[in-house]
This record gives structure tokens, C-alpha cells and sequence, in this order.
């Protein structure tokens, strides 16, 4: 295998892996917050702004990690510099 | 494939690219203030007032209620600065309703920019509330060991802010294209107005964390102050 297939390969199964990983995470956590906020939701229902403020605040700040992997996966799919690099390569090793 | 906004040039003139971004951005910025510009150019405070003031009385004191909710004090003085944080950012995802527009804040610069302004406003309101020491005071708050930690916290946060809007609106409008060239009529619908929702939410989100972000800094002042009152 040469380099340029070995940074194909390697791009596109990191890519799906960090998605799949990473959204593990905060679906997991993000579960477990919801399900908190609507038990002291039933126990204090007229804190109910405040709760459901703080809740939002909360998910979206565990929803940012999910966020990253998203952007890491898509800047390996898409934006790729190494494969960028390689083609460039390929391209003025044919040139010659 | 199509990233985001800044990929679409419409001119260019030497190293400056009128792209999409700026163009929409700038449109945005228009429609705004001159549609603000019209329904304030004649306020009635009797009974009868326009529709659209009303519409502007909710949003202008829904949000500073919101601001006070959030710790600071006197809302008026953030007004300005949080609720056109959250107004642009709202109006820029709602308006993917009208067909051929891509979101400003699809693109990193525009939401790095937005969390730059929150970055560079955080010190300002705190130094113009307590004073340059008090301020500078708080990064060694728990103890001085903290000082590197708080510093790095301050610029991951910036940074957080900026790629938590740019990912979200990214996502929403790839998902679309994506999906508009495998079912398309039924399904990409559906998405196009989970994308509106988590645009709206993503705007309080950013507006709420800058409030959170300003409420410390200025907090951190009137540490003394505050110890007496009840939270």
C-alpha cells in the first residue's frame, strides 16, 4: 500500500470511529441530565423556569462535545490537509 | 462540497472576496436596523400602539428579564450588547425559511468573530464595574496557583463558544443538502424545522452564556458586596 492510500484508509475509518465514539458520550450524559431536571421538575414545579433554563444551559454545553468530534470527522472527511498534501504530490510526481 | 458560506465569491478586487458571508452578514445588519429604525420612529405609550412595537416591547423586555435571571443586576446596561448578540444570531438561522440563503454563522469566521466581542467584553464590563485591580484580583480568586488555569479557561471558552454555534449551524445545513439528494419532499422538511429549533436554541444559548460569562466578571467586583443578600 502506498502513502497515499494509507492516508485514505486511515482518514476515512478515524472518521467514522470518532462520530460513532463520540457521540456516545454525551448521549449519555445528556439522558441522564433530562431525566434529573424533569424528577425536580415534578418535585418543584413552580422553580419550572429556572430548572428548565439551567437545563438547557446544561445540554448544550455537554451537546459542545458532541459538536467537536462532528467537526474533527468532517475535517478528516472534507478538509483533509494530508490528503490535500498527497494529492499535490501525486499531482507534480505525474507532472514531471 | 459545499462547507460554507465563505466557498460562494460574488466579486473580488485584489485580496478582498465579497463572499457570501459578508453579503449576508451585511443584509442581515441592514434589515435589522432599518426595520427597527421604522417601528420605533413613532412610539405611543397609550393604548393604542402598532403591532410591531408590541412585538418589540416582548422581545426587548422578555430579554432583559432574562438578563436579570441570569445574576446581573441592572439589565439595562447589557441590554444593548446581549440582545443583539441574540438577536443576529436569531435572525440568521430563522431566515433559512427564505429559499437560496445560507446562514452567516455557518461560517466559522462569523461565529469566531461573535465570541471574539463576548471575549473582548467580559474584561470591559467588569473594569467599568469594579475597577482594573478588583478585576485582575479575581483570576487569582481560589488561590494563585489558579492563575494559569483560570487564564486558559477564559480562552477555551471563547473558543467553545465559537465552534458550538459554527458546528450546530454547519451540521444543520449539510444534513439538508445531504439528505435533500436522498429523500428528498418529506423528510428533508422535518429536519429543515429541527434545524430552525436548534437555531433559535443555539442563539439563547450563546446570548445565556455570555450573560453567565458577564455576571462573573462583574460579580467577581462586588464579591463583598453581595455576600449579605440572599441568591
Amino acid at each position: 500500500m502506498d502513502s497515499m492510500t494509507i492516508i485514505a484508509v486511515a482518514s476515512i475509518i478515524t472518521a467514522g470511529l470518532t462520530i460513532a465514539l463520540g457521540s456516545i458520550g454525551p448521549a449519555l450524559g445528556e439522558g441522564r441530565a433530562v431525566s434529573t431536571a424533569l424528577a425536580s421538575l415534578a418535585q418543584q414545579p413552580d422553580a419550572a423556569a429556572t430548572i428548565t433554563r439551567t437545563l438547557f444551559v446544561g445540554l448544550a454545553m455537554v451537546e459542545s462535545i458532541a459538536i467537536y468530534c462532528f467537526v474533527v470527522s468532517m475535517i478528516l472527511l472534507f478538509a483533509n490537509p494530508f490528503w490535500s498534501f498527497a494529492i499535490a504530490q501525486a499531482a507534480q510526481a505525474t507532472g514531471k | 462540497m459545499h462547507l460554507s458560506p465563505d466557498d460562494t465569491i460574488y466579486w473580488q478586487l485584489g485580496f478582498f472576496k465579497l463572499n457570501a458571508t459578508i453579503l449576508y452578514t451585511w443584509g442581515l445588519m441592514l434589515l435589522l436596523v432599518v426595520g427597527s429604525k421604522m417601528v420605533t420612529h413613532k412610539l405611543s405609550m397609550g393604548l393604542h400602539r402598532s403591532r410591531w412595537q408590541n412585538l418589540l416591547e416582548i422581545i426587548v423586555t422578555g430579554i432583559a428579564k432574562q438578563i436579570e435571571e441570569v445574576g446581573l443586576r441592572q439589565p439595562q446596561k447589557y441590554l444593548g450588547f446581549l440582545g443583539t448578540l441574540f438577536l443576529f444570531i436569531a435572525m440568521a438561522s430563522l431566515f433559512t425559511i427564505v429559499p437560496g440563503y445560507e446562514p452567516p454563522t455557518g461560517s466559522l469566521s462569523t461565529t469566531t468573530a461573535l465570541a471574539i466581542c463576548v471575549f473582548v467584553a467580559v474584561p470591559l464590563f467588569g473594569i467599568q464595574e469594579g475597577g482594573v485591580k478588583k478585576y485582575l484580583k479575581a483570576y487569582l480568586h481560589p488561590t494563585f496557583i489558579m492563575l494559569p488555569f483560570n487564564i486558559i479557561s477564559e480562552l477555551s471558552r471563547t473558543l467553545a463558544l465559537a465552534v458550538r454555534l459554527f458546528g450546530n449551524m454547519m451540521s444543520g445545513t449539510m444534513i439538508l443538502a445531504i439528505l435533500l439528494t436522498i429523500t428528498p419532499f418529506l423528510f428533508p422538511i422535518a429536519l429543515h424545522a429541527l434545524g430552525l429549533l436548534t437555531g433559535v436554541v443555539q442563539a439563547y444559548i450563546f446570548s445565556v452564556l455570555a450573560a453567565v460569562y458577564l455576571a462573573a466578571a462583574t460579580r467577581a467586583s462586588n464579591v463583598k458586596l453581595n455576600a449579605e443578600e440572599p441568591d
